[in-house]
C-alpha cells in the first residue's frame, strides 16, 4: 500500500503539553510542594545599602543560598561548620546572644557558609548590642580637619563605645532574623531530627537544609547603581532600576502661622525646635528606636502641645518652628536638605530668621532625673554666640544639671548640620553626659523594654492605651522644661508653672508608637481613607525608599491633632479650603479626620482640624544635585530586589540522584532497543499461523 | 532534588512510551491523528470524573479526613468506569471513522487496522494519564528539596515514577484486549480488563507503603502483557523463533509469489 512520511513532530507536541502544565505548576503552592518546603513567614533579610563609596548588607545568589542547617550555640559549635562538618556549604541558626562582631568576621572569611539565620535573643544581650558604627554619622557632621579637628571622629568622646560596626560591613551570604520562636523551634526539631551526629558518626542523608533568597541588585556604590538606573530610565523601554535612594518627607509646624507662599520677615526670628524620626537596625526594616528616635519625638510632641495651651502664645515676639526630621540617621538626610532649601531660598524661613536652635537627642533613660545640656565648644568662642547658649543652659537650671564644660564636642544631631552652614547658638538634650546611655543603640533591641515601659499584666487594649508608665512621667517632665524654656526664649513673661506636658498624653504617644499603632487614638485622628496606615504588629521606624512611610503620617496627624483646632468646617470645605476665599486660610492646612467612634453606634464622627503642620522633602541633596559621589551630603541608597523568601526542607545525597539519573536513562536505552527489535520483527512475532506472509503492516 | 531526578524520573516514566512514539507512531501519520485522538478522549473522560468528584465533595461537605477518602475513593472508582466508557466510545467512533476512510481512499483494505488502533488509543490514553499523573510531581522534583521533612517516605519521587511507568504500559494492554474483546463480542473479557483496572487503581490507596502498590501492579502487569501479547496474534512459537534468529528461515519458508 501507500506509505505517507509523516514528520515525526507528534511526539514533540506532547512533550510541549508537559512544558505548558510545568508552567502551570510553577504559579502556585500545590500539595507536591507543601509536602516538600517549610516556608519561614515570619522573617527580615539583611538587604544592601551604598554609599558614595562602599557597600554595605548581604548578598545571596540569584536562585537563593542552600546549605545544610548547623544550629549555633556556643562557641565550639563553630568548628563543626568552619572546619569538621563534611557536608558544606553550612547554613548556620546563630543564637542571637552570639551575634557579635568576632564571630560575624570568621564566618565573613569562610567558604563553607552559605547563609546565616540570627534568632532574635529574649530578653535582649545583658552585654549591650550595637551593630552602629562608635562614631556615629562622621564626616557629615560639623567636627572635620577645618573645624574643631581635635573633635572630629570621635578623637575626644566616643559617643557610641558598643558599636561594633556590623551594620557598615558587606557580606557575601545572605542573613536572616528569625522574630518567630515558634519557627526557630521548628528548624531546631528539623536539625535534631536529622542533622545531629550520632554517637560520634557522621549524620546520614537526608539531611534538613534551608534556603534563603535575597538577592541584591545594586553593586559597589551609589555612583555605579545610580549611573545605571539613569541609563535604564534614559534608554530603556522597559527600564530596570537598580536602586532607590533613601528619602521620605520632614514634619514641621509652627507656633504662629507663617504664610508659606512667601518668605517671612528678615526681622522675624524663629526658635527651632528639632528631634529625629528616624533609626536604623542591621535587618532591614526592623528599626523600632525607642530611645534612639521614639522617646524624643514624642517628648517633642509633648512639649508643642503644652506650648499651644498657653494662652498668650500667639503674641509671642519670636516664632516657634517645631521640626521632625526623617533619615538623620543615614548621614543626616533629613536636616541637610532642610538646610539646603534654606540657603538657595525654597524654604520660608532663611538661616538668618533663626535665633537659636533646641535639638532633643535620647532623653528617655535619664540617670537620676538629669538631663545634660550639650554644646558646641567652636562656636561658643564667638563672642555673640556665648551668652545666648548660656541663656539657653540656665533656663535649665533648677530641673536640671548644665554642661558648661568648655570643650566637650556635640554628640550627632541635626544641629551640626545648621552649624555647618552658619554658626547658630543652640543646644542638645541628652541624658548622657559623654557616651550614650544607650546600650542597644540602632539595633533590633532598642524596643520599649529598653526605656523600661512596664505594663501590668492583664490589661486590655484600651486600658494599656491610658495607663500612664513611669516612663511616661518622666518624658513627660523633659516636656514641661523643654516648653518652659521655650517660652521664656520666645520672649514669653508670663508665668510658667501653668506650662505642663501631659503624662497621658505621652504615654498613648509611646504605646501608639512603639507597642501598637492601630489603637482607638490613632484611628480618631486619621484620615479617611487610610485604612493600611495602622497596623498589628510592631511598629518600625526606618525611613525606607517609599515617600510617606507610616511614621511620617503618623507624627504629621499626632502633631496636627496636638497643636491644631477643631474648626466647624463642612467635608467640603475642610478638603477644598481655596474655595471659600479667607486671607487666614493661606496660613493653615485642614485635615479631615475620621474622629473617635461614638460608643453607643458603629460610626464615626468626623471633624475638620486646622494646623499649621507641613511636609517637606528629606531627600538628599546630592541627588538632587546629581553628585552621587558627594561627600558632604548623604549619598546613602538601598538596592532593589526581586524576591526575599527563606524555607526549609530535607536534600537527599547526590548518590541517591545519580542513580536515578542513571536508572532512567538505562530503562530509556532498554526501551530503544526493546522497541526497535520487537518493530522490526512484529511481522513475525504477531502473525498467528492462518495468515501466512500476507498481513498488512 | 534537582535536574537529576527531574530528568531520572521523566525517563523512567516516560521512556518506553517515548520510544514507542519514535519508533512505531512518528513515521505514520494516521497513527499520529489516533494517538492524539485517544489523549484527548482520555482528557475528556479525566474532565467528567473531575466533576463528578467536585460534586460529590461539595455535597458530602465535611471537613473528616475518612469522610475526605471515602469520597477519593468513590471517585477514584467512577474515573476508572468513565475511562473505559470513553474507551468503548473511542472504539465505536474509530470503526466509523475506518469506514469513511475506507470510502475517501478508494482502496480495497482497511487502512489502519483494528489491532493497531488498539495499540495506538492504549498508548494515546496511556501517555495523556501518565502525564497527569506525574507533571505535578516532575515540577517539584526540580527544587532543591526532596519528600520528607513531615515524615512522608524520601522515595517519593521514585515510587511515583515507576507506578506511572506501569500504568502508560498497562493502558496499552488494555487497549489491545478491549478492543479485541469488543471485535469478538468476548464480554467477560471486558469485564476483567475493567476490573484489572479498578483493581491497579485501588492498589494505590496502599501509598505510602510503595511495596503494597507497586507489586500488585507490576504484576498485573506482567499478566496483562502476556494476555495482550497472546491477543494481538502472538504465540510462543513465534517468540521462540525470534529469540533464536530463525525468522528468515520462517519467512523463507512461508515465501508466496505476490
Amino acid at each position: 500500500g501507500r506509505h505517507l512520511k509523516g514528520e515525526p513532530s507528534g511526539c514533540g507536541l506532547l512533550f510541549i503539553l508537559n512544558f505548558v502544565s510545568f508552567s502551570s505548576g510553577f504559579c502556585w503552592a500545590n500539595s507536591v510542594e507543601r509536602k516538600i518546603y517549610i516556608p519561614l513567614n515570619k522573617t527580615a533579610p539583611c538587604v544592601r545599602l551604598l554609599n558614595a563609596t562602599h557597600q554595605i548588607g548581604c548578598q545571596s545568589s540569584m536562585s537563593g543560598d542552600t546549605g545544610v542547617i548547623h544550629v549555633v550555640e556556643k562557641e565550639q559549635d563553630l568548628k563543626w561548620v568552619l572546619t569538621d562538618g563534611p557536608h558544606p556549604p553550612y547554613m548556620v541558626l546563630l543564637e542571637g546572644e552570639l551575634f557579635t562582631r568576632e564571630l560575624m568576621l570568621q564566618l565573613k572569611g569562610s567558604s563553607r557558609i552559605s547563609g546565616l539565620a540570627v534568632a532574635i535573643s529574649k530578653p535582649s544581650p545583658a552585654q549591650g548590642f550595637s551593630p552602629g558604627l562608635k562614631c556615629p554619622n562622621d564626616g557629615f557632621g560639623v567636627y572635620s580637619n577645618n573645624y574643631g579637628p581635635q573633635y572630629a571622629h570621635c578623637n575626644w568622646t566616643v559617643w557610641n563605645p558598643l558599636g561594633n560596626g556590623l551594620a557598615y560591613e558587606d557580606f557575601n551570604f545572605p542573613i536572616f532574623l528569625l522574630e518567630d520562636a515558634n519557627e526557630t523551634q521548628v528548624i531546631k526539631q528539623c536539625y535534631q531530627d536529622h542533622n545531629l551526629p550520632q554517637n560520634g558518626s557522621v549524620p546520614e542523608y537526608p539531611l534538613c537544609a534551608m534556603q534563603l533568597f535575597a538577592h541584591m541588585h545594586a553593586v559597589t556604590n551609589t555612583v555605579t547603581c545610580m549611573r545605571r538606573s539613569s541609563l535604564q530610565t534614559a534608554f530603556s523601554l522597559n527600564p530596570e532600576e537598580v536602586c532607590d535612594a533613601l528619602s521620605d518627607y520632614n514634619v514641621w509646624s509652627t507656633l504662629k502661622p507663617i504664610n508659606t507662599s512667601s518668605k517671612i520677615d528678615p526681622m522675624d526670628e524663629v526658635i527651632i525646635v528639632a528631634t529625629r524620626i528616624d533609626s536604623h537596625s542591621f535587618f532591614w526594616n526592623v528599626a523600632p528606636g525607642a530611645e534612639s528616635a521614639v522617646a524624643s519625638f514624642v517628648t517633642h510632641l509633648a512639649a508643642a502641645e503644652a506650648l499651644h495651651k498657653v494662652p498668650d502664645v500667639q503674641k509671642l515676639p519670636r516664632n516657634i518652628m517645631f521640626t521632625f526630621f526623617q533619615g538623620e540617621t543615614f548621614d543626616y538626610i533629613g536636616s541637610s536638605r532642610m538646610v539646603y532649601d534654606m540657603q538657595m531660598d525654597k524654604f520660608p524661613i532663611r538661616l538668618d530668621n533663626i535665633h537659636s536652635f533646641l535639638e532633643l537627642s535620647q532623653v528617655a533613660l535619664r540617670n537620676s532625673s538629669v538631663l545634660w545640656v550639650h554644646t558646641d565648644p567652636v562656636s561658643r568662642r564667638n563672642e555673640s554666640i556665648q551668652p545666648q547658649v548660656m541663656k539657653l543652659s540656665l533656663l535649665h537650671r533648677g530641673q536640671s544639671e548644665s554642661l558648661c564644660l568648655q570643650s566637650q564636642p556635640l554628640p550627632p544631631s541635626s544641629f551640626q548640620r545648621f552649624l555647618r552652614a552658619k554658626q547658630i547658638p543652640g543646644v542638645v538634650l541628652a541624658d548622657h553626659r559623654t557616651s550614650f546611655q544607650n546600650r542597644y543603640y540602632q539595633s533590633m533591641y532598642d524596643t520599649a523594654e529598653n526605656i523600661l515601659m512596664k505594663y501590668p499584666e492583664g490589661l486590655s487594649p484600651e486600658e494599656t492605651l491610658d495607663y500612664v508608665t513611669d516612663t511616661a512621667k518622666s518624658l513627660a517632665e523633659v516636656a514641661t522644661v523643654v516648653a518652659r524654656a521655650l517660652y521664656q526664649l520666645a520672649g514669653g513673661t508670663g508665668n510658667t508653672s501653668a506650662i505642663q506636658a501631659d503624662p497621658r498624653m505621652v504615654s498613648r504617644m509611646l504605646y501608639g508608637f512603639l507597642i501598637k499603632t492601630n489603637n482607638s487614638w490613632f484611628q480618631s485622628i486619621i484620615k479617611q481613607d487610610l485604612k493600611g496606615l495602622l497596623g498589628d504588629e510592631l511598629p518600625q521606624h526606618y525611613i525606607a525608599v517609599t515617600t510617606l512611610v507610616n511614621t511620617t503620617q503618623l507624627v504629621q496627624y499626632v502633631l496636627a491633632n496636638l497643636t491644631g483646632t477643631v474648626v466647624n468646617f463642612t467635608k467640603e470645605e475642610c478638603l477644598n479650603p481655596e474655595k471659600t476665599p479667607n486671607p487666614e486660610k493661606e496660613m493653615y492646612v485642614y485635615t479631615w479626620v475620621q474622629g473617635s467612634r461614638d460608643p453607643n453606634s458603629t460610626s464615626r464622627v468626623p471633624f475638620c482640624v486646622q494646623s499649621t503642620v507641613h511636609l517637606t522633602k528629606a531627600a538628599s541633596p546630592a541627588f538632587e544635585l546629581k553628585q552621587w559621589g558627594s561627600t558632604e551630603y548623604s549619598t546613602w541608597t538601598e538596592s532593589r530586589w526581586k524576591d526575599i523568601r527563606a524555607r526549609i526542607f530535607l536534600v537527599a545525597s547526590k548518590e541517591l540522584e545519580i542513580i536515578t539519573l542513571v536508572v532512567g536513562i538505562a530503562i530509556l536505552i532498554l526501551s530503544l532497543l526493546a522497541t526497535y527489535f520487537i518493530n522490526a520483527k512484529a511481522h513475525v512475532l504477531f502473525s498467528s499461523p492462518g495468515d501466512g506472509g500476507a498481513v498488512a503492516y | 532534588m534537582t535536574a537529576a531526578v527531574f530528568i531520572g524520573c521523566s525517563f523512567i516514566a516516560f521512556g518506553p512510551a517515548l520510544a514507542l512514539c519514535v519508533c512505531t507512531i512518528a513515521a505514520e501519520p494516521l497513527r499520529l491523528l489516533f494517538l492524539i485522538a485517544g489523549g484527548f478522549f482520555w482528557l475528556v473522560s479525566l474532565l467528567l470524573s473531575s466533576l463528578v468528584w467536585f460534586i460529590a465533595v461539595q455535597i458530602g461537605g465535611s471537613n473528616n479526613a475518612s469522610v475526605k477518602k471515602n469520597l477519593l475513593i468513590f471517585g477514584v472508582m467512577v474515573s476508572v468506569l468513565l475511562q473505559e466508557v470513553f474507551r468503548f466510545a473511542y472504539y465505536k467512533l474509530l470503526k466509523k471513522a475506518n469506514k469513511g476512510l475506507m470510502t475517501i481512499s478508494q482502496e480495497e483494505t482497511l487502512p489502519i487496522s483494528v489491532r493497531q488502533l488498539s495499540y495506538v488509543s492504549g498508548l494515546g490514553f496511556g501517555i495523556m494519564s501518565g502525564v497527569f499523573s506525574l507533571v505535578n510531581i516532575l515540577t517539584d522534583s526540580w527544587g532543591p528539596g526532596t519528600v520528607g521533612i513531615y515524615g512522608d517516605s524520601p522515595q517519593y519521587f521514585l515510587s511515583s515514577a515507576f507506578m506511572t511507568l506501569a500504568i502508560v504500559l498497562l493502558h496499552i494492554f488494555w487497549g489491545i484486549v478491549f478492543f479485541d474483546a469488543c471485535e469478538k463480542k468476548k464480554w467477560w473479557a471486558l469485564a476483567l480488563v475493567i476490573l484489572s483496572h479498578l483493581l491497579v487503581s485501588g492498589v494505590t490507596f496502599q501509598n505510602p507503603q510503595y511495596e503494597g502498590s507497586l507489586v500488585p501492579s507490576y504484576i498485573i502487569m506482567m499478566l496483562m502483557a502476556t494476555w495482550a501479547f497472546f491477543t494481538a496474534g502472538g504465540s510462543l512459537r513465534n517468540l521462540k523463533l525470534c529469540l533464536m534468529c530463525r525468522d528468515k528461515d520462517f519467512l523463507l519458508a512461508n515465501q508466496r509469489p505476490r
